[in-house]
């Protein structure tokens, strides 16, 4: 078979069984372009902005765990995609992203419409190409698919000059059935020695914690997570990218850990004298003051990224692996021991989680007059539990009240930006995951300034028939910048007013979709129960919500678990007690 | 601690890039990067020379490690090795001082490379505190200009470091 290069690019997709492209044509890709509107078997999705092409291509793939693929023209196409590969990349979501680039004999030239884009990505990517030869791009794609999902998954990026996809020029295709790169070689299972040395000291502990993060998902894990939770009785928090890998209603469960955690979850892992990290990686916003990280414990760290362990925090065992097989050991030899962990350690420990839980870290005091975000996505939860649901989220308060008040009973149902924090991937992120399950229900909670980072993208649900049901918080405020100016800048609150908002619902309505307003808690319920029962249509909701409140429990950046700020009205609570 | 480091990487274009973007993103220091096609010319050989605390050189290893086209590597210090660095000298060589610098250029079995009437250019190879010593025994004013190439290393013994 005797094929052009755009073909080749398009063939080696279906090989990769890609059902789903995003993209922006341009001139740089117009072969590809070409030779796509001559397939089936790969449908392209048209964005509003390459932004929303690779958020929506990363949404995608973290629902489904498949590859996803974005396809972007030269220069500012590629440039205009480079936001939405860096979200990939520190969430390590395997996605391959296609750029065109101007002609070979171009490259180097300030040619129209060039960026050395590889160069521009390179910190940001897994790993990317610059395909120079019509006869490079089978092998090349191969690379770039394995590459992207194999170990810590990432995103890969593949430049391709326009005359290597020269509609003139044919070559003999052969897609590669195996990639082996001398260079690359992802590791598989742990160290046995290793594992077993981390179950010694697990059943000698007496105040373990389980710690997992984005990588028990990625490495669909979650049902060894939760037999190894069953099975020791040992209490397991998650961090904002593992939120689902235990089931929310699961008593084990301590919550989120970390800036916004729960006061359970932080105090027990301030407490511990051992910590189990699983395919989590110790970052900031989850261990605050290094020097004051878990001080008594000893920590074992299962990764797949060697480069993972003990980069911010020394781990006593380390084991390089992927989660699942690690974590299929873990429980073997602990079945195999004649004793396992320490039950009355254990109930010891228990009993001071209990006092911890007792505190009630998420209490806040609804209003039957304003409309509180926590009560919003609690009466969120109470609509869509019975459904197949999957939320998305942009970045601030929202972002973390959704974390905090919905609980997720299954992995890949959470899917918000942790690592960059982008604003502008709610949306996008959703037509992903939406096209991937069009039967699910998908939602995405949002800001009224985040949701303006990619609004356009309403136009692409509207073309799509995607009926995603939005629901943004809008407290007029860039809340989570305003928080801050409240709490460190004496109530400055300088550029967090997000002014001359546009009429939401009426917006939505000129996309074509349904918009609704809704200012009483007392109508609340029913507005969402009425947005969610239009299953075909996409619902925006503007909920008008209390304008300043505010995240508890909060730890400052830069200090101790144990230091966390309690929600006023709770520590007037407690001095009344 | 001083670490020299030898990397065996896929001689493919922007494979030199990624290991300095590395180390400037990441902030680590690098005092010396020197690379060059190996027998094999698939591959490139990289040497550079850095330092840090433990845990900084183990994250500097594994994040090379970590890069796709890095095939291989090796910490030197960890073992037994021999580093050379070469450096090219150009001074001063008037008259009367040019017995002395011909006498100087003996003394660390240096070459002389090229000759003027008022200039020599001196070659010199060795452990980097030789080349140092030689630039500190011949007097400021007359040294024009030093060029070296940053040390390279390799393993004592019979096991290279190879495929
Ligand atoms: C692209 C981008 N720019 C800036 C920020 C910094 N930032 C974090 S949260 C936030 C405010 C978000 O406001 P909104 O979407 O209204 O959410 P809220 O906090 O009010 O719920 C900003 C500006 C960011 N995370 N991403
Ligand atoms: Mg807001």
């Amino acid at each position: 078979m005797e094929l052009t290069g755009a073909e080749i690019v398009v063939q080696a997709l279906k090989e990769e069984g890609v059902e789903y492209v995003w993209g922006y044509p341009g001139g740089a890709v117009l072969h590809i372009y070409d030779a796509l509107f001559q397939e089936k078997a790969v449908q392209h999705i048209l964005v509003r902005h390459e932004q929303a092409a690779t958020h929506a291509a990363d949404g995608y793939a973290r629902a489904t765990g498949n590859v996803g693929v974005a396809l972007v023209t030269s220069g500012p196409g590629a440039t205009n995609a480079v936001t939405g590969i860096a979200t990939a990349y520190m969430d390590s979501i395997p996605m391959v992203v296609l750029t065109g680039q101007v002609p070979t004999p171009f490259i180097g030239s300030d040619a129209f419409q060039e960026v050395d884009i590889t160069g521009i990505t390179r910190p940001c990517v897994k790993h990317n190409f610059l395909i120079k030869r019509v006869e490079d791009i089978a092998e090349t794609m191969a690379k770039a698919f394995y590459i992207a999902r194999t170990g810590r998954p990432g995103p890969v990026l593949v430049d391709i000059p326009k005359d290597v996809t020269d509609p003139n020029i044919r070559i003999p295709f052969e897609y590669p059935k195996k990639v082996s790169m001398r260079s690359y070689k992802p590791v598989e299972k742990g160290n046995a020695r290793q594992v077993r040395k981390a179950v010694e000291l697990m059943v000698k502990a007496r105040r373990p914690v389980i710690y997992t993060g984005g990588g028990v998902v990625l490495g669909e894990a979650s049902d060894e997570l939760r037999k190894l939770v069953a099975h020791t009785d040992f209490p397991v928090t998650n961090t904002l990218m593992g939120l689902g890998s235990v089931a929310a209603s699961d008593s084990h469960f301590l919550g989120m850990l970390g800036m916004h955690g729960t006061y359970e979850a932080n105090m027990a892992m301030h407490e511990a004298d051992l910590i189990i990290a699983i395919g989590a990686r110790f970052d900031d916003r989850v261990t605050g003051k290094l020097a004051q990280f878990c001080p008594n414990a000893r920590i074992i760290h299962v990764d797949v990224d060697p480069a993972s362990i003990s980069k911010n925090v020394r781990v006593d065992v380390p084991i390089v692996g992927q989660v699942k097989p690690v974590l299929r050991d873990m429980l073997k030899f602990l079945k195999e021991r004649k004793s396992g962990p320490d039950k009355a350690a254990l109930k010891e420990w228990w009993a001071r989680i209990e006092t911890w839980r007792d505190v009630n870290c998420l209490k806040y005091v609804n209003s039957d007059k304003v409309i509180k975000p926590q009560f919003a996505i609690e009466t969120l939860h109470k609509v869509t539990k019975r459904r197949n649901f999957y939320l998305t989220s942009d970045v601030g308060q929202h972002q973390m009240f959704a974390a905090q008040f919905y609980p997720f009973e299954k992995p890949r149902r959470w899917i918000n930006s942790g690592g960059l924090g982008t604003m502008g991937f709610g949306l996008p992120a959703a037509m992903g995951v939406q096209q991937a399950f069009p039967k699910a229900t998908v939602a995405c909670v949002t800001g009224e300034a985040s949701i303006q980072m990619c609004i356009q993208e309403l136009a692409t649900c509207s073309q799509y028939d995607l009926p995603l049901k939005i629901i943004l918080l809008n407290n007029g405020y860039m809340g989570m910048v305003r928080q801050w100016q409240e709490f460190f800048y004496d109530k400055r609150y300088s550029h967090s007013y997000v002014d001359a908002l546009p009429d939401f619902a009426k917006l939505a309505e000129t996309y074509g979709h349904v918009g609704m307003t809704i200012e009483n808690p007392g109508d609340l319920e029913a507005a969402y129960k009425e947005a969610f029962g239009m299953k075909n249509r996409l619902v925006f909701m503007n909920v008008i919500i209390d304008p300043e409140e505010n995240v508890y429990p909060m730890i400052e950046a830069g200090k101790g678990h144990h230091e966390m700020h309690m929600s006023p009205h709770l520590s007037a609570e407690r001095e009344l007690a | 601690m001083r670490h020299i480091i030898s990397v065996l990487i896929e001689n493919e274009a922007g494979a030199l890039a990624r290991v300095s973007g590395l180390f400037a993103a990441r902030g680590y220091n690098i005092e010396s990067l020197t690379v060059a096609p190996t027998q094999d010319e698939t591959l490139s050989r990289m040497t550079l020379v850095t330092y840090g605390d433990e845990m900084i050189i183990e994250q500097i290893i594994k994040q090379l490690n970590k890069l796709v086209d890095v095939v291989k590597l090796l910490d030197l210090s960890d073992g037994p090795h021999i580093e050379r660095e070469l450096m090219m000298v150009k001074v001063k060589a008037e008259k009367g001082a040019r017995e002395e610098m011909k006498r100087m250029a003996d003394i660390f079995r240096a070459n002389i490379i090229d000759v003027t009437d008022s200039s020599y250019t001196i070659e010199l190879t060795g452990a980097g505190e030789k080349l140092d010593a030689f630039l500190t025994a011949v007097n400021d004013d007359l040294i024009m200009e030093v060029v070296r190439s940053g040390p390279l290393g390799i393993s004592r013994g019979a096991k290279g470091l190879g495929l």
